[in-house]
């Protein structure tokens, strides 16, 4: 089966494939072009890249907008409400989906009862493989007309199971997808936090080393999960559970997009397999653990000896903007965060002026004026259910996609501090072979052949050790950089899909206000 | 004067208007104009806070006006405080609603409206004081005034138990009730209408600072880099406008419906201080009945004297109450009607401007090229 990749929903036309362009980075050797299976399953230890080094980024299919999209398209209420609408988890399906296999069947098994707390939102994962091999371009047609894969990922359903302080939440997770590595095309599984946890403990043991920017997951909450657990109905722990719904979805949006971990065989058996064992060893990834690890590793290069010599002064330059940028968006997150406070205390405070208008209604004696400040109460109600649903609205919107960024810089911060210390070791294997070669001369010297051969055989060995560790430094070097690109180009499409939804939410509570007035107006006017 | 003093030429009460007001200081100075209602020439005064007291000591004051008591007094604001000296929240609590706004201008309205209420008013509006104070160039405040008959210091604890003295008019009897309860909830309102309102303006200053924050995320080093400050300032520009519409949306709470709210509360208040008065004299009536029968014989002339003349002052404050109280129900229903009405058309174009504008920041993003 063929692999095409494509420009997707974006309206930049999709390319015409050559030849020329398909230049993966691994050896085709290692994949038979002709079985797409393989390309997917099996553990690989190269990272996916989607660019050759050597050709301008712009001008290459896979940076294209179109392939590594993840949209997250909320239904008309905002996160958090219930919504009236029955919603389909996956409604907002681009025509793509329509021109693969029929899914129609597929999407309704997805679409269960939809609980108050589930999700109205999905997202969009589309992976756009290289065509391993050079392909006559007649075949090259006839794959563009079909193979688009995609994945499309939704969390759902919390469900609190055990009682007390052993109590725990899962969370369905349901995956809609066309790519041929899984067993079947829709399937869900129940998962809960630490699950999400040792997924991502798994994949930053196997990509740290190479460069790839690996998401986070969302934070720990010892506080909010203890509420949880102690079985408060209220609405702060409906509101945390919600919370965590939704950041443990971005979590795996942004896991699937990346296009190594989609091919990754621990993501696949997250995403698929019935039971998962226990992950242990999460206390680390604690928030506060989180963040503890990558300081450890920035105290650790600080305390480099060597200072390092920067060939390349763009990973210097790039550092240094992801550190400004950090700082820039926890003032943001700040600033949003005290919005949102102000949000729902003005919720409060409507309803209280409500409650009062009402009481003023009933002792009214006259009775149009006793109307109307009925309505005028009325009116304050709904204004008060507005601004609960704005406050949402930021909330979800604007507050979680910074934290989410702060997190990724944090992510991408690690990274550079990975490469330095691989850097690090090159430099340290290199002076241990200097050392071994200054032994061999001095054995050399005091002619004891037993030893020389024992020194020659570690000189050998060094020297292939320093030969890796060049190497994995190039790689790393080299793959950073190309994440670092993607990177960029992902945050800004996500911040402008936020910043949209974010506008659309705004522009419908001005609606729904319009409304509110207009109805108030003849009530006003009817007074006598 | 005179003895034409009655014909002293009326004046026109909407003409009334305090059209600019300076400070000095911790003094205010309003700037007073009106006109006769028989010649469109205009009279322009101004006032101090001191001289308003004044008017309003004048009325309480006045002589051979039968029935006084009865008269619901239109309630002037209390003494406004130049924030210069004393804090926010001090003026917040002495003047609600009145000490918000830019400029004193909703301070100024509430005082115009009290002048044209005065003027409105049948008996009021002959008052010599209201002559004096809206043609005077002279600022009478600064004479000595007389003490008013009636003073609106706070009830003393003495007095309030009067306040619960059964009456003997049922029509009177339920409008002391109706008032005290619908007084209360009046206040009640008010003040969380304007908690919502400062919570308004707290917001469109938190939106404030974010939309700064949003504009030091320029950076120019590449094109995404550029790309992403663009999308930065843009959401900028988005928060900028919710502001602006936030303050739109609170000035015109305090502009209509607050100050409608504080001027029912305080007649409301006013009502119930009149309803008191004519309490205290049912007080005093049933005092000298009392007396009246209990009386010596050598003293008993003098008090069915006291008995009949208490009487008649009753009755007539009665029958002037119950005109007051109608007028006041009327008044207060067209006052409330015009207030709401005025900020549901405000607050209602302000919602569709904001629509509009936050319709083409949608367009301009959607458009947006990443």
């Amino acid at each position: 089966m063929m692999l095409l990749c494509r420009s997707a929903s974006f309206s930049s036309p999709a390319r015409c494939i050559s030849n020329e362009d398909q230049e993966p980075e691994y050896d085709t050797g290692d994949l038979d072009s002709d079985d797409g299976e393989e390309i997917f399953t099996g553990t690989s230890n190269k990272p996916f890249v989607s660019t050759p080094p050597e050709t301008d980024p712009s001008s290459d299919i896979f940076s294209e907008e179109g392939s590594y999209t993840v949209q997250k398209h909320t239904a008309p209420k905002t996160n958090g409400v219930q919504s009236d609408e029955e919603l389909d988890l996956f409604a907002e399906a681009t025509v793509e989906l329509t021109l693969t296999a029929p899914n129609s069947r597929g999407r309704k098994e997805i679409i269960g009862p939809t609980e108050p707390l589930s999700t109205t939102v999905n997202t969009h994962g589309k992976l756009h493989v290289a065509n391993t091999s050079n392909k006559p371009s007649e075949e090259v047609e006839e794959e563009e007309s079909g193979d688009t894969f995609e994945l499309n990922i939704a969390v759902t359903n919390p469900e609190k199971m055990g009682d007390g302080m052993n109590a725990y939440m899962t969370y369905k997770v349901s995956t809609q997808t066309t790519l041929p590595a899984f067993r079947s095309k829709t399937f869900s599984v129940r998962r809960r936090f630490s699950d999400f946890l040792g997924l991502y403990e798994k994949l930053s043991v196997k990509y740290n080393l190479m460069g790839c920017i690996i998401p986070p997951p969302p934070q720990k909450s010892v506080v909010g999960m203890t509420k949880v657990k102690v079985g408060k109905e209220d609405p702060s722990s409906a509101e945390f559970v919600e919370k965590r719904r939704a950041a443990l979805e971005r979590y795996l949006q942004r896991v699937v997009s990346h296009p190594a971990l989609l091919q990754d065989s621990d993501v696949q058996e997250f995403l698929e397999r019935e039971e998962l064992p226990r992950a242990v060893n999460t206390q680390a990834l604690s928030g506060s653990g989180f963040l503890k690890m990558i300081n450890k590793a920035s105290d650790a290069v600080n305390k480099m000896t060597i200072k390092m010599n920067e060939s390349d002064n763009w990973f210097e330059s790039k550092l240094q903007e992801v550190e400004n940028e950090e700082q820039l968006l926890r003032r943001l997150h700040a600033s949003v965060d005290s919005l949102v406070n102000h949000r729902k205390e003005l919720c409060s405070n409507t309803a209280m002026f409500a409650k009062s208008v009402a009481m003023l209604g009933s002792s009214e004696e006259n009775s149009a004026l006793s109307r109307a400040l009925s309505q005028l109460a009325e009116v304050e109600d709904k204004l008060e259910q507005l601004h609960q649903e704005q406050a949402f609205s930021d909330f979800f919107t604007l507050t979680e996609l910074l934290a989410d960024y702060l997190r990724l810089l944090g992510a991408v911060r690690g990274c550079f501090e990975q490469r330095m210390k691989a850097w690090q070791r090159w430099q340290e294997a290199q002076s241990t072979l200097q050392k071994k070669r200054e032994a061999e001369a001095k054995l050399l010297w005091s002619n004891k052949p037993d030893k020389l051969q024992q020194a020659k055989e570690d000189i050998t060995e060094w020297e292939a050790k320093v030969g890796q560790c060049e190497r994995d430094f190039e790689r790393i070097s080299s793959t950073l950089r190309k994440e670092v690109h993607r990177f960029e180009k992902e945050k800004c499409r996500d911040f402008k899909h936020h910043i949209v939804k974010y506008l659309e939410s705004l522009l419908r509570s001005q609606h729904r206000l319009v409304k509110c007035w207009e109805a108030f107006l003849p009530e006003a006017k009817a007074i006598v | 004067m005179g003895s034409n003093e009655d014909s002293a030429q009326s004046v026109n009460g909407s003409s009334i208007k305090i059209t600019d007001v300076t400070q000095d200081g911790d003094t205010l100075t309003f700037a007073i104009t009106s006109q006769k209602s028989s010649s469109s020439a205009g009279v322009c005064v101004f006032r101090t806070y001191e001289d308003f007291e004044w008017l309003q000591q004048g009325l309480f004051s006045q002589e051979d006006v039968p029935g006084l008591q009865g008269v619901i007094f239109p309630p002037l604001p209390s003494k406004p405080l130049p924030s210069t000296s004393l804090s926010q929240a001090k003026a917040l609590k002495q003047l609600g609603f009145l000490a918000l706004g830019d400029e004193w201008m909703i301070y100024c309205k509430a005082l115009e409206l009290y002048l044209q209420q005065v003027a409105a008013h049948t008996t009021l509006s002959k008052s010599k004081a209201l002559y004096s104070f809206l043609n005077s160039s002279e600022s009478p405040g600064k004479q000595c005034g007389k003490k008013g008959i009636l003073n609106r210091l706070s009830q003393a604890m003495e007095e309030m138990r009067k306040e619960g003295h059964k009456d003997v008019d049922e029509f009177f009897q339920s409008e002391r009730d109706s008032s005290t309860n619908l007084s209360a909830l009046f206040k009640l309102s008010t003040e969380k209408f304007l908690d919502v309102v400062l919570n308004k303006q707290r917001l469109a200053l938190a939106c404030g600072h974010f939309s700064t924050s949003l504009h030091l995320c320029v950076n120019q080093d590449n094109p995404t880099a550029v790309a992403f400050s663009k999308i930065c300032l843009k959401l900028s520009d988005i928060i900028e406008a919710v502001k602006i519409n936030y303050e739109k949306v609170s000035d015109n709470d305090i502009s209509t419906l607050g100050l409608g709210l504080d001027l029912e509360s305080r007649y409301q208040e006013a009502k119930r201080e009149m309803l008191f008065r004519r309490t205290c004299k049912l007080v005093e009536l049933e005092t000298a009945n009392r007396n009246s029968e209990r009386a010596k014989p050598n003293k008993k002339a003098i008090m069915e004297g006291v008995q009949k003349a208490t009487q008649k002052e009753f009755d007539i404050i009665s029958s002037v109450a119950k005109q007051e109280i109608e007028h006041y129900h009327r008044d207060r229903v067209s006052l409330l009607r015009d207030f709401l009405i005025c900020w549901c058309e405000k607050q209602l174009s302000t919602a569709r401007e904001s629509s509009a504008l936050l319709s083409q920041h949608l367009d301009a993003c959607k458009k947006f090229a990443v």
